[in-house]
């Protein structure tokens, strides 16, 4: 492994462990599940309506679930100068924050994937269904954690930012919502001719990808002058 | 505890010879300014830091020494002037150690150090807890550290990763007696091989030949 690969391997690791050992990823989950338990309650016990309305649920509460988390996301590396050490390095600095975008989607989006499956028996949702409906989520997840990226380093500097770390990234949000909530409905009705709204969802998170790093870097960058 | 060793025994111990550095090292500022916000910190700033020398840069608090380091680091924009660096970009060359550690309280101080080892891409030395006198064990939580401790263990990545550029900010903030003794014994070490400090602080350094104060010449011609 050369020198940059390891460094990468090695931020993006450090981030997975602090997301663990600050109890991100256990309240990440259980919000899921907190979420996915009360709303039958307040929808009503129609078993119908709630199967019609699960794939948009589950996609929202996936989206809050990881909005929550964005605050923590380059907050404490600024404010503790570790973002000053990560400039420091022999990386780019845009790979760097890539690596700890990676550490976030591993630390905190896999284990809510690994949940929707239990999430969706509550909401309804036939378990041969299952399978499509996470991957429609695995193709748009990546596209929310680059977008909500974006959102946390324009807010860095602003103490308590959670907020506005939220507005910024909503409109971010609202296209893969749209597809994503598209894609699951037609994941429930049989999956038939999915493949096009799977490559948005996959186009939108490429978008991300491409764009997200270098934006997010050069937020950070000015935030630190 | 003797856990302060002589330069030649941490030099020796961390394999580091005279040409660790390379050749054609030297710092050169020119007609520097710094501004924060529409202060003017300071102006007109000039000074060479060759091979093996270290410059203690003093002056009140607010003068600019912080930010004076953050340019030399590439870390702020330099308003004016120009900053030579011969011997590499800062991202190789320089080492920083600023008022904000980037310690993480939820890591141990075993893991702590292996990230500095995977930071430099090189084996973690033997004994290093050892050689910073840290007086914790590798599991412990960094969060538990007391304050001294967690300043000797910001000086690991200075043993770690030989850089020929160091950038200390209050290099003897929290330390003590010894910890002072291991920070000047690393510092001669690291000139000693060639290498060049620039070091902001309130109060004396043994390893510093030069001085500039910062916010004298603004004074004068107030």
């Amino acid at each position: 492994m050369s020198m940059k690969m390891s460094l990468f391997a090695a931020i993006c690791r450090q981030h997975m462990q602090l997301a663990w050992r600050g109890g991100q990823t256990v309240l990440a989950v259980s919000f899921l599940f907190i979420a996915v338990t009360l709303l039958p309650f307040g929808l009503g016990p129609e078993l119908k309506l709630l199967r019609a309305l699960a794939p948009g649920l589950l996609w929202v509460v996936l989206a809050i679930a990881l909005l929550a988390t964005l605050d923590r996301l380059f907050q404490a590396d600024f404010e503790d100068g570790a973002l000053d050490r990560l400039m420091l390095l022999p990386l780019p600095f845009e790979a760097a924050v890539l690596a700890k975008l990676l550490g976030h989607f591993l630390a905190l989006v896999v284990p809510l994937l690994v949940s929707v499956p239990l999430a969706g028996l509550l909401l309804n949702i036939e378990g041969a269904r299952v399978p499509l409906v996470l991957a429609a989520m695995a193709c748009g997840a990546p596209a929310l954690v680059l977008s909500g990226g974006i959102g946390a380093a324009l807010a860095v500097s602003v103490r308590r930012g959670g907020l506005l770390t939220v507005l910024i990234a909503m409109p971010f949000y609202v296209p893969v919502l749209i597809f994503g909530a598209a894609t699951a409905r037609v994941a429930l009705e049989g999956g038939v001719g999915i493949w096009p709204y799977l490559g948005v969802l996959a186009a939108l998170s490429g978008a991300a990808l491409l764009l997200a790093p270098w934006t997010i870097a050069a937020a950070l960058r000015s935030a630190l002058r | 505890m003797s856990d302060v060793l002589s330069d030649a025994e941490i030099g020796a111990r961390h394999g580091l010879s005279a040409a660790a550095y390379g050749d054609a090292r030297e710092l050169r500022v020119e007609g520097l300014a710094c501004t924060r916000g529409a202060a003017l910190l300071f102006d007109n700033l000039s000074f060479t830091v060759k091979a093996g020398e270290a410059l203690l840069v003093g002056g009140a608090n607010g003068s600019g020494k912080s930010s004076l380091l953050r340019q030399l680091a590439g870390l702020l924009p330099v308003a004016a002037g120009r900053i030579e660096m011969a011997f590499g970009a800062p991202d190789q060359a320089v080492h920083f150690l600023g008022h904000a550690d980037g310690l993480k309280n939820a890591l141990t101080v075993g893991e702590t150090l292996a990230f500095e080892a995977a930071m430099a891409g090189c084996a973690l030395p033997a004994q290093i807890i050892a050689t910073l006198g840290l007086g914790a064990r590798d599991w412990q939580f960094v969060g538990d550290l007391s304050a001294g401790q967690r300043r000797r263990l910001t000086l690991a990545r200075l043993i770690i990763d030989p850089r020929p550029l160091w950038l200390l900010d209050e290099p003897m903030t929290a330390l003590d007696t010894q910890a002072r003794a291991l920070v000047d014994a690393l510092a001669q070490a690291h000139l000693a091989q060639g290498g060049m400090i620039v070091a902001a602080s309130h109060e004396g350094l043994a390893f510093a030949q030069s001085e500039i104060r910062l916010g004298q010449a603004m004074e004068a011609g107030a």
